[in-house]
């Protein structure tokens, strides 16, 4: 058996219409939760955990999931993948219905969920690889290579004869990422592939993703709770919260709706009274360190300059707007709109 | 022929990752060796008393305790084998990634538990027999016809352990806390496949429940091919009696499988 070609497309089900490879219309999973409440009693209630979404993916395409946790994001990528059976609506990934047909398109997609692994964990890091290999039936050729692309762009070279339990996170993050994408997976799902890395390797990880996608053409689906792998990657974001889709376009919309904000952290030589400046507000002052809010869209450059040049600034840092605090706005913008 | 490959790479995969754990491998080793000599006196005292006692002469006796031995880790009787992992995987959720795979979750985890019962046949079963054999007087066939029907019967044993352990783990599916049905299976286990006492020494109604469980097949099945009891047509009864078990067992775990994913959730984030 081959593996998957673009020419399978054109037999796949009619339903696999235009550019759309990834299609959800009114998608949505129920769980039946039990609580306890009592001596052989227990309490039966249902949490909407995806809430009639849609949305369409196409090729190519790399797009950030996110939302606050408990939003519905593992639970949609689940239902990618077939694991999980929708308890309504309908979805497709390449004309496939996942659940149904979940072995069939195990071929053609590559799932990296960061707080779990696929790798053997006693066994060398190649030996995991050397299964893939068989399980997927990867051509020798292409395997070999694709080890190698992989090997040389996340820097695993060193690692491979390492038993798995041996790798750091981040190391074991990349030896992830790489199991995921040997037998050419056209769509990658990503479930928070960056969580507990430090900077440098999620910027590795950014970096591979950017390849991947602008190289291979690999469609990505990515969830995080970090907003710098979506500003660096993504052109597209969706936002879901409580199950439902509340955003779905570019980030700098998101940006705009939600009326973000960073925060500049400086410390100043001693106590002092807030800072005035110029289109920036204190939020906390505690010592000689204040926290100034300004607009997400503006450069800090400028603002950093005019400080520095009416007060005594010893160190300063800048935070993202981070994704909890983007939403809430937006929620509150619904609200009052 | 792709299919056979892979589950090959799991099998021995999974032997390579059992023979990484040397202490573990050491130790139960030891505990075997003192748990044979302690239960060999003890049966020694017991067919001084009684000899004959369910149709063995002592000497049968004794080679039965050491084989149990032997293969006590390979059957996993007392737990130890790919259930534990496995449950754990249903209840963290990391189960998850087994069923995205295009592989079945049945065939994976028997291939692993062929490559675990493998090397603990060589790795925790030699070295006890052996010991026994120097230490005893056993009554081994000299003839290398019976041990390849021991070893056929052995093979089909690991095959029905396998079946009841995988019906085992996919309780916990549905039960969470599925501990209690994996400890009662134990205890079950440890009676009923004669690891305690040899099946054919208990009378009446209860010898005959305990041969026709599924646990005879076991130990109790290999053994009394070992020792001679079981030839000619006697013999191929012993194969059907274990074959159909694990058949039995197997397609039970399928159904049950295909019911527990198909309905039921994958936990966690
Ligand atoms: N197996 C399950 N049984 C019951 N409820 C579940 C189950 N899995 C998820 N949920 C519920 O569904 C909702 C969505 O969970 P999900 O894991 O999809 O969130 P998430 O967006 O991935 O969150 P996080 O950012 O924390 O990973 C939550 O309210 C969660 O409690
Ligand atoms: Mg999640």
């Amino acid at each position: 058996m081959d593996t998957q070609t673009d020419t399978q497309k054109d037999f796949g089900p009619a339903d696999d219409h235009g550019d759309d490879f990834i299609r959800l219309d009114g998608v949505e999973k129920v769980f039946d939760v039990r609580k306890k409440t009592g001596f052989m009693r227990s309490e039966r209630r249902q949490v909407r955990a995806v809430d009639s979404i849609s949305f369409a993916v196409a090729r190519g395409e790399m797009v950030g999931y996110i939302g606050p946790n408990g939003a519905g994001k593992s639970t949609t990528i689940k239902m990618l993948t077939g694991i999980l059976t929708p308890s309504g609506g309908r979805l497709r990934v390449a004309g496939i219905d996942p659940s149904r047909e979940r072995t069939r398109l195990a071929h053609r997609i590559g799932v990296v969920f960061g707080q779990r692994t696929t790798l053997w964990w006693d066994l060398p890091l190649i030996d995991s690889y050397r299964l893939m290999h068989r399980m997927y039936r990867i051509p020798d050729a292409r395997y070999a290579e694709n080890l190698d692309r992989c090997v040389e762009l996340l820097e695993l070279a060193e690692l491979l004869d390492v038993p798995v339990r041996q790798l750091s996170l981040g190391q074991r993050m990349r030896g992830d990422i790489a199991a995921a994408l040997l037998h050419d997976p056209e769509v990658l799902y990503l479930d928070e592939p960056t969580i507990g890395l430090d900077v440098i390797s999620k910027a590795k990880v950014r970096e591979f993703l950017r390849h991947l996608n602008a190289e291979q053409g690999t469609t990505v689906l990515l969830t995080t709770h970090d907003l710098t792998d979506i500003e660096q990657l993504c052109r597209r974001v969706m936002v879901i919260d409580h199950g439902r889709l509340m955003y779905d376009g570019p980030l700098t919309g998101l940006h705009e709706i939600g009326e973000s904000e960073r925060t500049l952290v400086v410390d100043l030589e001693r106590e002092l009274p807030p800072i005035e400046v110029e289109s920036a507000r204190v939020v906390k002052v505690e010592g000689p360190r204040q926290w100034l809010a300004f607009p997400a869209a503006q450069s800090a450059a400028p603002l950093v300059a005019r400080i520095a040049a009416a007060y005594p600034l010893v160190d300063l840092s800048v935070r993202e707007p981070d994704i909890e605090a983007v939403i809430s706005r937006m929620y509150a913008e619904k609200a009052t709109s | 022929m792709g299919t056979w490959r892979l589950y090959t790479a799991v099998a021995a995969g999974a032997f390579r990752r059992y023979a990484t754990y040397r202490v573990a491998t050491a130790a139960g080793v030891f505990t075997n060796t003192v748990f044979g000599l302690i239960l060999a006196y003890t049966y020694i005292a017991l067919w001084d008393e009684r000899p004959g006692l369910g149709g063995y002469d002592q000497s049968q006796a004794v080679t039965y305790v050491w084989l149990g031995q032997g293969l006590l880790a390979a059957v996993a009787v007392m737990g130890g084998g790919f259930e534990d992992e496995l449950i754990e995987r249903i209840r963290t959720g990391d189960i998850a990634i087994d069923l995205y795979r295009p592989a079945d979750l049945q065939m994976w985890w028997l291939a692993a538990d062929v490559g675990r019962s493998a090397f603990q046949l060589l790795g925790r079963g030699v070295v006890p027999m052996a010991f026994g054999g120097l230490v005893f007087h056993l009554a081994l066939p000299a003839d290398a016809g019976t041990w390849l029907a021991f070893l056929v019967a052995v093979v089909l044993g690991l095959l029905v352990s396998f079946a009841i352990r995988y019906l085992v783990a996919l309780l916990a599916f549905w039960f969470m806390d599925g501990a209690g049905v994996q400890q009662l299976a134990v205890l079950a286990g440890l009676f009923f496949s004669g690891m305690t006492l040899p099946l054919n020494v208990f009378p009446g109604a209860l010898g005959e429940l305990a041969r026709a469980l599924p646990w005879s097949a076991l130990l109790q099945a290999p053994a009394d091919v070992l020792l001679g009891e079981r030839t000619g047509f006697a013999l191929w009864r012993t194969y059907a009696f274990q074959a159909a078990w694990a058949v039995g067992l197997l397609a039970v775990g399928r159904m049950v499988q295909s019911a527990a994913t198909r309905r039921v959730v994958v936990q966690g984030g």
